[in-house]
């Protein structure tokens, strides 16, 4: 074995030998530093022939960049163990339980969602969203609707007062969302607009049991034009239905009934399935009665400054909790304005499932 | 409005079924509540013949009943009923009925080692009362196999329709025939009473004594005497009536007064003659009259009332109820007839403020038929007669009958254009005519006289409901709405737009929301700054519901309280919705408010391995308004805090954000005082947004952006540490900082907040990080060295700070 050979063999197995960066840097020193055994080979071929040159050179620049190599792979290699130990001992127990998320946690209401879900619908058929005051004067909760003074029908109401008035007058909380029909008539009759307006809202009633609370909410729609009449008010609602409960096909029935803003006025009935623990819609032979509608009285055109000759149109009003219930299977009005942190949590929903019709109402 | 299958065929020829008369009604608008046919209960039972019953082998108190049912061979039972003998007739239940009266299903067993294969039934296990001392006893003749409750006369159906304000008329049975027959489910029977000629003049005179400004309170008012009749229990069958639609039988003359008012919508009254003193005088009643009425009550009156007296006092409560010492009794034996028409608006005021329910005031709210007024007499004679006896007088009537009668000119395009129903004039008519309206002309418009029974009929746009109600709605073809505009447009205003928005902002921060009372206990409305007397309830529903709500923390609060009741301590609720300073329209304001309780913070509650959540404080609070407000587009990089809050918060541990003058949001740990006040407990950090104050950004030219200012040039961050007097505000701080060179200084971050031994006592040190964006070219050290002069010169004039060297 030549000498260089020998000392390739040597600085081979001191690399090998190196145990951490700082060896081998030693090595790296003693071989290719300014004094290394390399470097000193090196300086040696300025004393030979240049026939000894042309053999000796190659071979100990072959040596210095063989060197140079085995070193820069040594610490690679030693570069990598010495991740591989770090990420060894970084190691955790990935079954730790993290903090559920702000997200995760997060309600929204059942009747916000459902408010949402009628708003997404009823948007795409033209209508905008009207809203009014809770108390209200006697004129827009009763006069203003044809209520006729000391009617039986404003006993029907269960009308909730405020404290009288100097005057005699009293407010009273709007035992329905109708007033905002007087309201929004009395905003667009000097133009003669047509109005399609959907008007959710709180609504109150002096009663309390088993399915009333003295507080719920209803959504009430408005159409005002010179066109729009109770086929349309059929063929809006039943579009209506579909979509809200996510049925390709639902039983309806429109029964005549009475009300004083209305004529004619009618009950819409869908068909269900009662017989069960929960009412399943789309199926059975029984019926629950979900909203009250009808074309829009004479009177009432007249009281929000519309021509009742001219113009005409449809309104309604529906429960929103109790459409709600159906939809989602509560089985207690009740519970909806407890604020019992299960309840809510049970029944609420997800901050990001907002309903739309592109995303779909409900997932 | 209840009556029987039988009553109403009285008035309508029919051979429709119960089940297709009642859905008609329903589809009319007289919709049904509640049809009780007894054949679907007692259809199983059947009349049979005890052959044998001998002792019982095993029992002493049964026997062993060898019964003939008529169909087939002879059934043995075990019957325990005293009365069961050889040779009776009674009532059987074979093995698979349905016993009403137990709620159990009857199954063929062995009693005390003797096979049963049926029941002999009581009256209380058919549910026909509450005997049960023994079994059926029939008469020989009842025929053996038969269906028990036919041959009784017990399977008459019992109809109950809901009545709508509007119709009157139909609170009597021939109204509800009348409906029927329009719709072609059977003929109208014509039911005029015949006239009955008095024999002698009515001895008692009625007086209507009303000055113009009352006497619309009668109009009319007839009356009758019938002489020498016998009192006492009315027919059976009148009897039966009565109390299948849930009426107690009194005594004939009572009794036919409830009978008219639910065969003919007219209530009539019947005075015992002899009880009466002198005339009848129709009036409004003197204040403080009292008058025992037929409930037994007696009813201190007013001068709104309308009453009738005779010389000693008043007798009856007009239109409302009688009263008891003039009342009919087994002992009367001249009768008063009473038939008047009473104005329905006074009625109604006066049932209310007596607090009365009766049929007779329920009908005379909702209108009667004025031109049944002396008909009413009529048919009531002739049923009083024929009961009781007894010869008739003349009838007298004061005032007038009304001649109101309604013609409307109507056009039958109008129901196509408000019903959209194709429907040809001979349909129209013919419907019209059958609901009793007259319709004359040859061309539209035609005229239409309303029926005196329709008082609820003005306008075309009745007439159109009533042809849609009987032609059917069904046949209304559903009309698709034209689209407004081919791409669906924005819906939204911009109030409810942030609505939505505060919601979904709030939940993403890990709360739930609540819908809360719009009523809360006056306490709780104090605490909260509310409580003033125009937003009190005149009628609440409880005392815990008594005041509109200025803020939405009180009923968030008891929910909480609610939640902690059941052992959920830590969480984090919000509510959207109305609050009400005073009771205008512009008073009712919209707040978005939230509340976390215990360690309920945003990173996660209570416990945990990775740091366990301390109790919620200001901080917590300030966060979730503020991030609201940026949610909602307010200016929250404008926004000053100033440590003024309302006085339900702590006082040095909550704040207001606002804008000048205008306020956005409260926020703040709440005042311990408010909670014990309220008797609540834990800690709560809560905020309240008002959502209408947030100002609404300007709307732009242009949808375009601004362009994007982002320089090449690195940002560099220097750190300065202040010490201050402890009452001095980080916020001045900052503001000052940030002012120093607006040109350079892109963020100042207050890192540090340090009391203690190292500053001193009534000092704090406050640490900031002020990033310099360089825009033209890297800054030198003299640069950055020049600002940082102007740094600390801002804040040491803002704040009287010293840099800590």
């Amino acid at each position: 074995m030549s000498d260089l050979e020998q000392l390739e063999a040597d600085l081979n197995q001191r690399i090998a030998d190196a145990a951490d960066e700082t060896a081998l840097e030693a090595v790296r020193v003693a071989a290719l530093g300014k004094k290394g055994a390399v470097s000193e080979r090196l300086k040696t071929l300025g004393a030979m022939t240049p026939e000894e040159r042309q053999v000796m050179g190659p071979a100990i620049n072959g040596l210095k960049s063989r060197i140079a190599d085995a070193i820069a792979a040594r610490k690679t290699t030693l570069a990598n163990a010495s991740l591989n130990a770090r990420l060894v001992n970084e190691r955790v127990d990935i079954t730790l339980p993290v903090r559920p998320a702000s997200l995760q946690e997060g309600r929204i209401h059942p009747v916000s969602q459902v408010i949402d879900e009628i708003t997404a619908i009823f948007a795409d058929m033209g209508f905008s969203i009207a809203e009014g005051p809770d108390i209200e004067t006697d004129y827009y909760n009763f006069t203003a609707l044809n209520f006729p003074p000391d009617h039986p029908a404003r006993e029907m109401h269960d009308t909730f007062f405020m404290p009288e008035k100097e005057d005699g007058s009293r407010m009273v909380l709007r035992t329905h969302t109708s007033p905002v029909q007087i309201r929004t008539m009395e905003a667009h009759a000097e133009a003669g607009d047509d109005i399609r307006v959907i008007i959710p809202g709180r609504t109150y009633r002096y009663d309390s049991d088993q399915t009333h609370t003295p507080m719920f909410h209803q959504v009430e729609g408005l159409v005002v034009d010179k066109t729009s009449h109770l086929g349309h008010l059929k063929w809006v609602l039943a579009e209506f239905c579909k979509a809200f409960f996510e049925l390709d096909d639902i039983k309806m029935r429109f029964r005549p009934s009475h009300f004083p803003f209305t004529e004619p006025s009618l009950e819409v009935d869908i068909g269900c399935d009662r017989s069960g623990d929960k009412v399943k819609l789309g199926e059975g032979d029984d019926w629950m009665e979900i909203l009250g509608c009808g074309v829009v009285h004479p009177n009432v055109l007249r009281f929000g400054g519309y021509d009742p000759d001219v113009y005409q149109g449809f309104a309604w009003g529906m429960g929103i909790d109790r459409i709600a219930m159906l939809k989602y299977g509560m089985p207690d009005l009740r519970a909806f304005f407890d604020g019992d942190i299960r309840w809510l949590t049970h029944y609420g929903f997800p901050p990001l499932d907002v309903p739309s019709l592109v995303g779909g109402l409900s997932r | 409005m209840k009556f029987t299958l039988s009553w109403l065929k009285e008035h309508l020829e029919t051979d429709a079924d119960v089940r297709t008369l009642t859905n008609a009604l329903t589809m009319v608008g007289l919709e049904l509540e509640d049809l009780h046919d007894p054949r679907d209960l007692l259809g199983a039972f059947t009349i049979a013949k005890v052959i044998e019953a001998k002792q019982h082998p095993n029992a002493d108190r049964l026997k062993v009943c060898l019964v003939d049912t008529g169909l087939g061979d002879p059934v043995q039972v075990v019957c325990g009923a005293p009365n069961a003998r050889t040779g009776m007739t009674g009532v059987f239940a074979p093995v698979g009925t349905h016993i009403p009266g137990t709620g159990l299903h009857l199954e063929s067993g062995v009693i005390r080692g003797v096979e049963s294969n049926g029941m002999l039934c009581s009256e209380r296990e058919l549910m026909l009362s509450d005997d049960h001392e023994g079994i059926i006893d029939l008469a020989d003749e009842a025929p053996l196999g038969a269906i028990y409750a036919e041959w009784a006369g017990l399977d008459d159906p019992v109809i109950d329709i809901a009545i709508t304000p509007n119709r009157g008329d139909a609170l009597g049975v021939h109204g509800v025939a009348r409906d029927l027959a329009a719709v072609g489910l059977g003929t109208l029977k014509d039911r005029t009473p015949a006239s009955i000629k008095g024999e002698f003049p009515c001895p008692v005179a009625v007086h209507l004594q009303f000055d113009d400004d009352t006497k619309q309170n009668c109009p009319a008012f007839a009356l009758r005497m019938v002489r020498g009749v016998k009192n006492g229990p009315s027919p059976e069958w009148l009897q039966k009536r009565l109390i299948e639609i849930g009426l107690r039988p009194i005594n004939a003359l009572v009794d036919i007064t409830n009978f008219v008012t639910y065969d003919r919508n007219r209530p009539l009254h019947v005075f015992d003659a002899a009880m009466v003193t002198g005339d009848l005088v129709v009036r409004m009643a003197k204040d403080g009259e009292e008058v025992l009425a037929l409930d037994g009550k007696t009813y201190r009156l007013d001068p709104s009332m309308t009453v009738i007296a005779d010389d000693r006092s008043v007798e009856s409560l007009a239109g409302i109820m009688g009263g008891e010492e003039s009342g009919c009794t087994a002992d009367t034996t001249d009768v008063l007839i009473e038939s008047a028409l009473w104005d329905p608006i006074n009625i109604a005021r006066t049932g209310r403020t007596l607090g009365i329910n009766s049929d007779a005031r329920y009908r005379f709210e909702r209108g009667v038929d004025p031109a049944f007024t002396v008909p009413g007499v009529e048919l009531a004679t002739e049923l009083v007669m024929s009961f009781c006896g007894g010869t008739p007088s003349d009838i007298v009537v004061a005032g007038a009958v009304p001649d109101g009668e309604v013609v409307i000119d109507f056009d039958p395009a109008e129901v196509k254009r408000l019903a959209g129903l194709e429907v040809s004039w001979v349909e129209v008519k013919r419907v019209l005519t059958l609901l009793g309206f007259w319709v004359a002309g040859n061309e539209a418009p035609y005229k239409i006289a309303v029926p005196s029974w329709r008082p609820d009929i003005h306008g075309s746009a009745d007439l159109v409901e009533e042809i849609v109600r009987i032609i059917g709605v069904d046949r209304v073809e559903p009309a698709p709405m034209p689209r407004l505009a081919a791409v669906t447009q924005s819906a939204l205003t911009v109030g409810q737009v942030r609505d939505r928005m505060a919601k979904r902002a709030l939940a993403t921060r890990g709360m739930v929301e609540a819908v809360t009372w719009s009523f809360i206990p006056a306490a709780a409305a104090e605490a909260f700054g509310g409580g003033s007397p125009e937003l009190k309830l005149a009628n609440p529903i409880s005392a815990d519901m008594s005041d509109m709500r200025p803020s939405l923390l009180p009923g968030l609060l008891e929910a909480a309280r609610h939640n902690a009741d059941r052992g959920y301590f830590d969480l984090a609720l919000f509510e959207v919705g109305q609050i009400f300073a005073d009771d205008t329209p512009e008073g009712q304001r919209r707040a978005a408010t939230g509340l976390r309780r215990g360690a309920a913070k945003l990173d996660g509650a209570g416990r945990h391995w990775s740091g366990t959540a301390g109790p919620v404080d200001v901080f917590d609070a300030k966060t979730d308004a503020s991030a609201l407000i940026a949610a909602l587009g307010g200016p929250a990089d404008r926004l000053q805090a100033t440590a003024d809050a309302p006085a339900w918060f702590h006082p040095g541990r909550s704040g207001v954000l606002r804008l000048g003058p205008t306020v956005l949001a409260h926020f703040g740990e709440l005042h311990p005082s408010t909670l014990a006040d309220l008797d609540i407990e834990g800690q709560f950090a809560a905020f309240e947004v008002f959502l209408d104050a947030i100002p609404i950004a300007k709307q732009k030219a242009s949808l375009s952006m601004p362009a994007l200012r982002a320089s090449d040039l690195m940002p560099l961050t220097r750190d300065y540490a202040f010490v201050v007097d402890s009452d001095v505000e980080a916020g001045r701080l900052i503001r000052a900082a940030a002012g120093a060179e607006k040109a350079l200084i892109d963020d100042v971050t207050l890192f540090d907040v340090y009391e203690g031994e190292h500053v001193g006592a009534g000092k704090k040190s406050l640490a900031i990080a002020v990033t310099l964006q360089p825009r033209e070219k890297t800054l030198t050290d003299e640069e950055i060295d020049a600002v940082s002069g102007k740094i600390v010169k801002a804040v040491e004039k803002a704040t009287g700070a010293v840099l800590r060297g």
